[in-house]
């Protein structure tokens, strides 16, 4: 049981308060998605939640553990986070950079051992880059160096992942391979997965805990299908939509009307869908 | 099978690396050994390699021994200490503060240990090892100012580098003045403060700096793992366990000693910390900081330059920090240009 928490956290920058008093437990071994509005908070609270960035108030406990009072690379190796848009070094290779990921496992001298070698390896595997071990990460498309970051985290070994927009810049099948990376990696490891989405649909789709925030505070929180209604969505992103189930997985579907298009189909007409 | 096949890959790819690491530092330490062995035996007095071998251990012509033991070694050896301690010291800079720019000539270090030996020695008329503690103290003083106008809740690389930048300008520039004020006989005496030499440093002064870089070198070595999580970005570097503020002020403060004692011996030899592990760096081409082929490649470039110094330009000896501006530049230029290109 690795309970990440947030008690009654306040963050900011410079006296700019961008989140104040919010409460959040990610639920342990599952996929928790968190979006909102551009500026709402949501990538502060994450790199909050990482000890990232410093609370103005509140705590972020770890098992009932303030994590400002646990060593870092203690952290580190329970706590894992991708930032967002990371840059490799010039030069740096596949192998490598995913290497680095055991940091926080080694000692002072930081030698490699065959144990680092055999979780790199898995964690190059399952992310689809073993092929790519060899080759400067500064050469590889998009997609493919995103999945060189997600196997750094991988190969950190924790319990928790958080990942902040880890789908942006990527085009669509790319943003499903990577989402069904994770759900593997929470599957099969019972990898607790946090993350920021900008796609509220994907973030429906494949969340097990869906949290809405708006204006540094969480509008709702819960399972998708109870969290996504028109209510939540006008409320927190100040947009008129339909939600609809959607057809392939059932989760609700955000459907925006724009100002130019008018509804053809009231809601009311779709079919429920059978789940 | 397969997983078998991909883990030896993972170890094997770490050895590749390792062994071009190990080639490059053995490939400068040959360019240091030949060099050094040229500077040996050729010069105004010509020496065939047995005269030099017995000079250097104490035997044969008086002359030969005065030669080689008094003038042309301690010259090698503080051409080797003071270059390498160059190179590290610029590579730490550089990868620290992620920027391949980020140098102690550009960040106004080295000025500011000129302009505080120029001061020693013009308005307080000192000399040897006091007007080195001067210099030492002048690379420390403008390392602090830079720090405390850079600092804002944590070490900001880009502003610590325009800072620097804004005080490198400040220093030569008060270099400068100081010079135009001076008398014409003094400002020969400032001129090695503003170029950089090797050709006055032996006996204890040579003990020390060496001493003292080797200390050095260890600290650097105890603290050099965080340079990989910290080549990754400040909050990489931090989700791996780094305490990225106090890594990076560890770092940086070593490196400041490293020019500061550099510095104080010979003077700014310009460009060697920038560019030493420029080469060094794109030598080794594994994405870390290359420190121990950028010390290495900083004692081979300074002892080449030097050679080339004495013997190689048109008859006019130059020092060091001469030669190591004129290669020095161009190649900065170069790699611009070619950086430019690869980056798109």
């Amino acid at each position: 049981m690795t309970n990440l928490r947030a008690e009654g956290v306040s963050l900011g920058y410079d006296g700019l308060r961008v989140i104040e008093g919010l409460d959040l437990t990610l639920p342990d071994g599952k996929i928790t998605a968190v979006v909102g509005p551009n500026a709402c908070g949501k990538s502060t609270l994450l790199r909050g939640l990482a000890r990232l960035h410093p609370l103005d108030g509140g705590r972020i406990t770890l098992d009932g553990t303030d994590i400002t009072a646990m060593p870092r690379k203690e952290l580190a190796r329970r706590v894992g986070m991708l930032p967002q848009s990371s840059i490799a070094p010039d030069g740096v290779r596949v192998a490598e950079l995913v290497s680095r990921g055991r940091y926080p496992h080694q000692g002072w001298f930081g030698r490699h051992s065959s144990d680092d070698d055999a979780v790199v390896t898995t964690a190059l595997r399952s992310t689809g880059v073993a092929e790519l071990a060899d080759r400067p990460v500064a050469e590889l498309s998009g997609g493919q160096r995103q999945r060189v970051w997600i196997a750094m985290v991988l190969a950190q070994q924790t319990d928790i992942v958080l990942l902040d927009e880890p789908t942006t810049f990527l085009d669509v099948r790319h943003q499903l391979d990577l989402l069904d990376l994770l759900t593997e990696l929470n599957r099969d490891r019972g990898t607790t997965v946090a993350m920021v989405l900008h796609e509220l649909n994907l973030a429906a789709r494949y969340a097990d805990h869906l949290v809405v925030m708006s204006a540094g505070r969480i509008v709702a929180e819960g399972a998708p299908a109870d969290v996504l209604t028109r209510e939540v969505v006008s409320e927190a992103f100040g947009l008129r939509a339909q939600v609809v189930p959607d057809p392939v997985a059932g989760s609700p579907l955000v459907v925006p009307v724009g100002r130019f298009h008018s509804s053809a189909v009231e809601p009311s007409a779709v079919e429920p869908s059978a789940s | 099978m397969t997983t078998d096949a991909v883990e030896t890959t993972v170890a094997d790819l770490r050895a590749v690396r390792r062994r071009r690491r190990v080639l490059v530092v053995a490939g400068m330490t040959l360019v240091v050994l030949v060099a050094g062995t040229g500077a040996l035996l050729v010069g105004a007095a010509g020496l065939t390699p047995g005269q030099a071998i017995a000079g250097a251990v104490g035997l044969g012509d008086k002359g030969d021994v005065f030669i080689i033991q008094k003038l042309r070694l301690p010259r090698i050896e503080a051409a080797v200490v003071v270059g390498a301690a160059f190179g590290l010291a610029g590579a730490l800079f550089q990868s620290t503060l992620r920027n391949p720019l980020a140098s102690p000539d550009i960040l106004g270090i080295s000025s500011g240990a000129s302009l505080g030996a120029v001061t020693g020695l013009l308005a307080l008329g000192l000399s040897g090892v006091v007007l080195s503690a001067m210099a030492f103290a002048g690379a420390g003083l403008v390392a602090l100012a830079i720090w405390l106008l850079a600092w804002r809740k944590g070490l900001h690389s880009i502003r610590f580098v325009l800072v620097g930048v804004g005080f490198a300008y400040l220093c030569s520039s008060l270099v400068a003045w100081s010079m135009a004020r001076a008398e014409e006989n003094e400002a020969a005496g400032v001129l090695i403060w503003t170029v950089g030499s090797v050709s006055d440093i032996r006996g204890d002064q040579l003990a020390l700096v060496a001493t003292g870089t080797l200390v050095l070198s260890v600290a650097v070595a105890a603290v050099s793992r965080t340079q990989g999580p910290l080549s990754l970005g400040d909050d990489n570097a931090r989700s791996l366990g780094v305490g990225v503020d106090a890594a990076r002020i560890g770092t940086l403060l070593l490196a400041v000693a490293l020019v500061a004692l550099a510095t104080s011996a010979a003077g700014p030899i310009a460009f060697v910390a920038l560019v030493a592990p420029a080469i060094a760096r794109r030598l080794v081409n594994d994405g870390g900081a290359a420190l121990v082929a950028s010390a290495a490649t900083g004692a081979a470039l300074t002892l080449v330059a030097d050679v080339a110094g004495q013997h190689a330009l048109l008859g006019v000896a130059a020092p060091v920090g001469i030669v190591t501006g004129l290669v020095g530049a161009p190649y900065l230029l170069w790699l611009l240009a070619t950086t430019e290109k690869r980056s798109r």
